[in-house]
């Protein structure tokens, strides 16, 4: 979706500035918040796709000023509303004033090095298809503006780059975000030079590597 | 973004606007305490395990990893090479196998070509050799400048490359995570390994820093 989180390329935010010394965390919030969404993967009621769709269907003008793990709260939570895991009253209470549903698992505290370390978020999936491109190859990239989730963004739309890298057969995030499962792809790394992506003026030298599924192909 | 996180605490910094906003702080506070008291009496999560992961990122698992990645790299060539051929394999082989680098890609600095990583969609981050992401790498000003003009960005961290220099910027799309391997330093022939992995901060790995100078 061309929603608040598709940033790449936008002007008027101001300098990159590095907070010197900073903490992992700003506040006892912010840590929790951290937390409690990992720990909530553990439930398996979304996927991590449907997670980032979550944060970049917020209103684009709260995604733009909201501190990050306010974006996290705010997602997490249409996300356990969608689930049927909370009602809207209990997260305005804190409350449990319904029964909970059947989830799939729960992190305990002896479980979370493992939880953590599982691999359980590997994205590659059997092969069942052959890549249609190879190293070298030159694409073009579709021009195409859904309003689900996509993982092209839009300043790389209709942009010609070459194939630098085969990744792997990979989940699609534009199909599992969107509630329509894996839908494996072949995923590519592809280069695109910062001429074709922003014009003349640019040094001839630099590039922009993106990963994308070859239905990011026209 | 950091202006906000920042008013709590009073810090005195270089930031000009959206100061002395705490309403949404501690509105943020209020919402996830009783989003978690609520959570955990529905069973669905437990206060002890919320305890564990911020421990575990906080004291565990952080760019000491990815340091220790960095200077093998630099002290061992069969490894540099493993790095380059599967990264994923070379860095899982440490014992770095944690959530956010399931899929590793090892990228390295030359005199020819400087690596640059960013996520403009989200703020996909190597959290298995990183750990968490700092505020600025998450925030609107690099997700959007990174890939428009990554030598601003440079220029905000202090570095001037060269014109002829390239300037590879990597935008995660995937679920791959990008580790910048940077150059060593000159002048660190005689460190070990364990020295060298001093040098190596974390905005190097990002490819906002170069690798720092021996003392």
């Amino acid at each position: 979706m061309n929603g608040g989180a598709d940033l790449g390329g936008m002007h008027g935010f101001g300098p990159v500035i590095e907070e010197e010394n900073e903490p992992h965390f700003h506040s006892d919030w912010e840590s929790r918040a951290m937390g409690v969404v990992i720990a909530l993967g553990a439930c398996g009621q979304w996927n991590i796709d449907q997670s980032r769709y979550s944060r970049e269907s917020l209103p684009p003008a709260d995604y733009m000023r909201f501190p990050y793990y306010k974006i996290w709260t705010l997602a997490v939570s249409k996300l356990l509303l969608s689930r049927g895991m909370v009602s809207e009253e209990e997260l305005q209470s804190g409350k449990m004033t319904s029964p909970a549903i059947t989830v799939k698992g729960r992190l305990g505290a002896a479980q979370v090095w493992d939880g953590i370390h599982s691999l359980s978020g590997r994205a590659d999936r059997e092969v069942t298809s052959q890549p249609a491109f190879a190293v070298g190859d030159a694409i073009r990239t579709v021009n195409k503006h859904p309003t689900g989730h996509t993982r092209l963004p839009g300043y790389a739309r209709a942009k010609d780059g070459i194939i630098t890298k085969v990744l792997g057969f990979h989940v699609y995030p534009d199909s599992s975000g969107n509630d329509l499962g894996d839908d494996p792809q072949w995923l590519y790394q592809v280069r695109f030079s910062a001429r074709e992506l922003w014009g003349e003026d640019k040094n001839p030298h630099d590039s922009v590597t993106l990963d994308l599924w070859e239905p990011h192909f026209a | 973004m950091s202006e906000h996180h920042n008013d709590t605490h009073g810090h005195a910094h270089g930031h000009s606007h959206d100061h002395g906003d705490n309403s949404h702080l501690d509105e943020m506070d209020a919402r996830v305490r009783a989003l978690e008291s609520l959570l955990v009496e529905k069973g669905y999560v437990e206060s002890a395990a919320i305890d564990e992961i911020i421990q575990t990122y906080e004291t565990k698992i952080g760019p000491r990893n990815g340091a220790h990645v960095v200077a093998k790299a630099w002290t061992e060539p069969e490894f540099a090479q493993r790095l380059k051929d599967d990264a994923t394999a070379a860095i899982h082989s440490l014992g770095y196998t944690s959530r956010q680098g399931e899929h590793m890609e090892a990228v390295f600095n030359s005199d020819d070509t400087h690596h640059l990583v960013v996520c403009t969609l989200c703020s996909c981050y190597p959290w298995s050799v990183l750990g968490l992401p700092p505020t600025w790498y998450k925030s609107p000003p690099f997700r959007s400048k990174a890939v428009i003009d990554p030598r601003g960005v440079l220029a905000d961290f202090g570095i001037k490359l060269p014109d002829n220099v390239a300037v590879e910027v990597h935008d995660s799309t995937a679920e791959t995570r990008y580790l910048v391997i940077p150059q060593r330093p000159a002048g660190t022939g005689g460190l070990n390994a364990d020295q060298l992995a001093d040098l190596v901060n974390r905005n190097s790995m990002i490819g906002t820093a170069f690798a720092d100078n021996p003392a």
